[in-house]
């Protein structure tokens, strides 16, 4: 009797977990793979097949836009953790009491806007009429109108900047329970600043640096509004092909396809991350 | 400055705020010894440590090391290395790493390394533990490894803040004589700081009473024990039963001083300018009470006191005597010449004068 009313409530409490993960993960993408094998002979037959991923193949816009992905979100994951470590540092071992719940709430507050929000924040910023452009004409180092936007600077700028808490968090966390005295102990021993860096402070914080590297990877990989909004229609990147085939085209098969191919790519990347830095998702995300 | 001394300072003050931290201390080690820094916690202990580690700068005065000033030397060029209250092993290196991560600095080739790390190992009696990590270590075998992290390197001071702190009772003290032996071993200069005053006592050649940021007194144990220098000294090392008068008397160094009840008790005078009328405070050891019954010799000091209880401790049993009001211990002694004591009994307590130290009372 008792052990089946608790048995009831462990799945109850289990339930919302479950349904979200079986209903918006799992059958999706168990649908979607089905999907991306699927061939349309004609307008009401299919078979199964392969062309889809043979297209992707074939079609050197389709690979290289996929390539080009994956570099540049590396790229935008590595500039993250280059700024982000710094702050990280300052928040989780130099500020002291009240600056440093300010200037985490600091690094947190511009998340309480939508991503779409913040982007059209840069683009305020960076437009042909925008801010920085009008500045440089007053100041006089420009003639006309500089355009700012639309180009992949301006895309992995947006993209930093929407990574940048996911990096911080991870870090301050981290960082927060290093013992003073092990940085002290580097320098007594006789390291310098790099040698402490690099073999007493990164080892310690790898597991920080990994998880947040592969939110950040993870995120920017995967999103769709900065890259469109700051990059123009050149931006070419990888969600933007899904979109296309699953809304423009409609062809739902060959979208699948490319979204399952985007999937594979990017857990092949954090299991080779993984790997490279010797670290396990367990010990990683705590 | 002399260069037979590894460590020399000269009026160091640290102030933090108004506060000063270190206020006007000077030293002066010499080479291969024993050298602790005892006091409360709060005494600036740890600043001054820090000062000689180089992790915090003087506000005043010199330090130097054989000879060589080092105020402006960074903590990784100076010859000194230290061994941290909670040990800072890196825990994301074995063993064997941690000891090579100073020789790997100092640009040792990697066999030389293997040899020395090996050898270190050997000599801290912990031979070959190179591959293990820290944290599956035990806690005094953590201890050694931090001690062969340091020595290793051959450094010319080897500070000590508090390490055996976070260790049992037990291991405490099998740690105490070890690190004694080791010191010994090695030959290196040893500067320890303690709140406990038995480690310090039993492992130091000299050893200075901090307080409020100076010392009350640079002195061998035995010396400390025997002869403390201020009340400060009496009351904080070592076990001492005070009573608190007024002086009537003083003649060949020995002082009266009568209590609030009227009863009059001796003591060697151990401060300048003690006149009759002054406040004094007289400080006598538990082992130098005896009881009347036993030993009465001439011109000893005496009181009367009411046994309030015994408390069995082995060889360190006592009993807790009572006279207005005022607590005061005897060392019971366990060779069976002990009186029977009853609680609320009477007891007398009786003294060599002269081995009871009369200090002019501390302002409070």
């Amino acid at each position: 009797m008792n052990s089946s009313v608790s048995r009831f409530s462990l799945w109850l409490l289990l339930a919302p977990f479950l349904l979200w993960i079986v209903l918006l993960v799992l059958v999706p993408h168990l649908q979607m793979l089905r999907v991306s094998f699927q061939v349309r002979e004609s307008w009401d037959t299919l078979a199964w097949g392969l062309e889809q991923y043979q297209n992707f193949f074939s079609e050197s816009y389709y690979w290289r836009t996929f390539v080009r992905t994956g570099v540049m979100s590396l790229f935008t994951t590595f500039l993250t953790l280059l700024i982000a470590f710094p702050i990280a540092w300052y928040i989780a071992r130099l500020a002291r009491g009240n600056s440093k719940g300010i200037l985490f709430l600091a690094c947190l507050i511009p998340f309480w806007a939508s991503e779409l929000v913040r982007t059209y924040g840069w683009m305020i910023l960076l437009r042909e009429s925008g801010l920085f452009s009008s500045w440089l004409q007053a100041l006089g180092w420009v003639d006309g109108p500089v355009e700012m936007l639309y180009n992949d600077v301006a895309v992995i700028i947006g993209l930093v900047y929407n990574g940048l808490l996911f990096m911080v968090v991870p870090l301050v966390t981290t960082l927060d329970g290093m013992d003073e005295s092990l940085v002290e102990a580097g320098y007594d021993l006789g390291g310098g600043h790099g040698t402490v860096l690099r073999e007493v402070v990164i080892p310690w914080a790898m597991p920080g640096i990994v998880s947040g590297c592969i939110v950040v990877f993870m995120l920017t990989l995967g999103s769709y509004l900065t890259p469109i909004l700051m990059g123009g229609k050149d931006s070419a990147w990888f969600t933007q092909q899904i979109f296309t085939q699953f809304i423009t085209r409609f062809n739902w098969e060959q979208g699948a396809a490319l979204g399952v191919l985007l999937l594979v790519l990017s857990s092949l990347l954090v299991w080779l991350g993984l790997k490279l830095t010797g670290q396990s998702l367990r010990k990683v995300m705590g | 400055m002399a260069t037979e001394s590894d460590l020399s300072c000269s009026g160091l003050v640290r102030r933090f705020g108004n506060n000063a931290a270190v206020d006007h201390v000077s030293l002066d080690v010499p080479a291969g010894t024993f050298f602790s820094i005892l006091g409360p916690s709060g005494c600036g202990k740890t600043t001054l440590l820090r000062l000689l580690a180089g992790f915090d700068k003087p506000d005043e005065g010199d330090i130097f090391i054989r000879g060589h000033r080092m105020n402006e030397v960074p903590p990784n060029k100076r010859p000194v290395n230290m061994v941290f209250q909670h040990l800072a092993l890196f825990p994301t290196m074995s063993v064997g790493d941690n000891i090579g991560y100073g020789l790997k600095r100092k640009k040792v080739p990697a066999a030389e390394r293997r040899k020395r790390i090996a050898r270190v190992l050997e000599q801290v009696g912990l031979p070959e533990l190179e591959n293990r990590d820290p944290q599956e270590l035990s806690g005094g075998q953590r201890q050694r490894v931090a001690l062969a992290r340091c020595l290793v390197l051959e450094p010319t001071l080897l500070l000590l803040d508090e390490p055996l702190g976070a260790l049992d009772l037990k291991l405490r003290e099998q740690m105490k004589i070890e690190l004694k032996h080791l010191q010994k071993q090695f030959g290196t200069t040893f500067v320890y700081i303690t709140h406990d005053q038995s480690e310090a006592m039993v492992m130091s050649d000299q050893v200075a009473v901090m307080k409020n940021g100076r010392f009350e007194q640079v002195a061998p144990p035995e010396e400390l024990y025997r002869q403390p220098a201020t009340p400060f000294v009496a009351g904080f090392v070592g076990d001492n039963n005070r009573l608190a008068g007024t002086v009537v008397s003083v003649a060949d160094d020995v002082a009266a001083v009568r209590l609030s009840d009227g009863a009059v008790v001796r003591g060697r005078v151990a401060s300048a300018g003690l006149a009759p009328g002054a406040q004094a405070e007289l400080y006598i050891r538990p082992e130098s009470l005896s009881f009347s019954q036993t030993a009465a010799g001439g011109g000893s000091s005496s009181l009367q006191t009411r046994v309030r209880t015994t408390l069995f401790d082995g060889a360190n049993s006592r009993v807790e005597a009572e006279s207005n009001g005022q607590a005061l211990f005897a060392r019971l002694p366990q060779d069976g010449t002990a009186p029977a004591l009853t609680p609320d009994g009477h007891l007398e307590l009786s003294w060599d004068p002269d081995l009871a130290r009369v200090f002019g009372a501390s302002p409070q």
